[in-house]
């Protein structure tokens, strides 16, 4: 019963029906068992009491936006390392594959190379700096 | 699949799910102690006996509270963001094996839910996804502090699960494996020891990497000194200002959820998960261990909460970009070419 298969995967959907449920269940509850008395005031945007200035719909800094450019890339090269890790000590004890260890082992750094020298670009063009 | 199958499942999560929430409620009772014996002082003792019942008193309270939505909130995505923060947070325990297995009734109980060949990407996955809630939260409050606590804070989480995520194929390098119950196995007592008592965990063959995995982790549960998104000095209470009542509970346990998935994490990955001595004889002692060596972590987490001073956000991410994310690269390229020439 314990055997890896596609099987396995249905407690994802029960936890995720039970949490989803326990989430609608707590947000209605503090509807509805709670008092509710709004007033002017009270709706108002919270700003340490001071009346409020303006929307908060306004412009951010751009640097938000390149983290999660950076980040993208970042993530993308990351899930590309994870099935190599995951069969890099196979690939090395089998026997069959013997001739083939150090181009396994070598595409990777290329790789690697590669994107620690974006890296450095990033960071010799000041992006990874914010207080430029 | 069959319908007993179906029904140990179903047992299992709900067993899981009430101690995840006994636990989280309690940890917020050991939090002030904690506090309050670091920082000379009581904490809460005056609810029950040396104030165990204050959870509770804290839950009704919540309950009780009014509700405000405010007037210029969107208000759906207002309603959704702690649902879509809670919701990721519970699901990721699923996986994480807390123990080996018991006879329970006649019949063999292995304590973890499930195992499956992606388990370690389905957390990461899962885990990430909780960035919406901080995000939906932060946008659809239409408050300046919201707004600027939900930016800082997803800056934040995307750039540290990069090294997060770089530290963790370390250990796949070494494991081969992304099921955590083989990761765990892979450590335990079957594969010997080295010199004859130091057990095969992974912190003695990753060590940078598990340093960069906790400090990546502390970031990503924006816990002291990683809680710019909640500078209470500067942005009142960040992404989540506007919340009252459960729905600021929600996200209160949410961030308590990440807390023990990424302590159980540590403890999987790197210290030989429900590994310790004599769990063959005694398979319960596995759970013990396991329950031990979390409680650890977090002791150290809440520990590291009330020493350390805050970031600034520029160091933060000089922090996070310009030393892990570079030093987990190191480590992987080091762990593969050692592993190469050695295996």
């Amino acid at each position: 019963m314990d055997q890896p298969g596609i099987t396995n995967y249905i407690p994802i959907l029960i936890i995720f029906a039970l949490a989803v449920v326990f989430a609608t269940a707590m947000i209605a509850m503090s509807r509805f068992m709670g008092r509710n008395r709004p007033t002017r005031e009270k709706l108002a945007p919270y700003e340490c009491g001071v009346e409020p200035v303006g929307t908060a719909r306004e412009r951010q800094s751009v640097k938000f936006y390149l983290v999660a450019i950076l980040f993208l890339l970042f993530d993308v090269e990351v899930v590309f390392l994870l099935p190599w890790a995951v069969v890099f000590r196979k690939v090395l004890t089998s026997p069959e594959y013997q001739h083939l260890k150090f181009v396994f082992y070598g595409g990777m750094m290329v790789f690697l190379f590669l994107l620690v020298v974006g890296l450095i670009y990033e960071w010799r063009k000041g992006i990874l700096d914010w207080n430029r | 699949m069959t319908t007993d199958q179906l029904l140990e499942w179903t047992i299992k999560i709900g067993v899981i799910f009430f101690i995840l929430l006994t636990t989280v409620a309690y940890l917020s009772y050991v939090e002030r102690r904690v506090a309050g014996w670091i920082q000379l002082r009581v904490g809460p003792n005056r609810v029950g006996p040396f104030g165990l019942l204050q959870p509770l008193a804290d839950g009704l309270k919540f309950i009780f509270k009014e509700d405000i939505i405010p007037r210029e909130a969107s208000k759906w995505l207002y309603l959704i963001a702690p649902a879509a923060a809670i919701i990721p947070a519970l699901m990721s325990f699923i996986v994480i094996p807390f123990g080996s297995s018991v006879t329970l009734f006649g019949r063999e109980i292995t304590l973890h839910v499930t195992r499956f060949d992606v388990a370690l990407l389905y957390i990461l996955g899962v885990g990430s996804v909780g960035v919406y809630g901080v995000m939906l939260a932060g946008w659809s409050s239409n408050n300046k502090y919201s707004l600027l606590g939900g930016l800082r804070s997803s800056a934040q989480m995307i750039s540290y699960e990069l090294s997060l995520g770089a530290s963790i194929v370390g250990v796949l390098l070494v494991a081969g494996s992304l099921d955590l119950v083989t990761i765990v196995e892979a450590q335990g007592a079957t594969s010997g020891y080295w010199l004859g008592f130091i057990p095969k965990w992974n912190i003695f063959l990753q060590p940078i990497g598990f340093i960069i995995f906790f400090l990546s982790a502390m970031a990503e549960t924006n816990r002291v000194p990683f809680d710019l998104p909640e500078a209470e000095a500067e942005l009142v209470a960040g992404y989540f200002t506007e919340y009252s009542s459960m729905k600021f509970a929600m996200f209160f346990m949410s961030e308590y959820f990440h807390l023990i998935t990424v302590t159980s994490m540590a403890t999987t990955l790197y210290f030989g998960g429900w590994n310790g001595p004599f769990i063959a004889e005694y398979p319960f002692l596995s759970l013990v261990y396991f329950v031990l060596k979390v409680f650890i972590f977090i002791f150290i987490f809440m520990w590291i909460r009330f020493t350390m001073p805050r970031f600034r956000y520029d160091q933060l991410m000089a922090l996070g970009w310009k030393v892990l994310l570079p030093a987990s690269i190191l480590n992987l390229i080091v762990t593969a070419t050692v592993i190469l020439f050695v295996n």
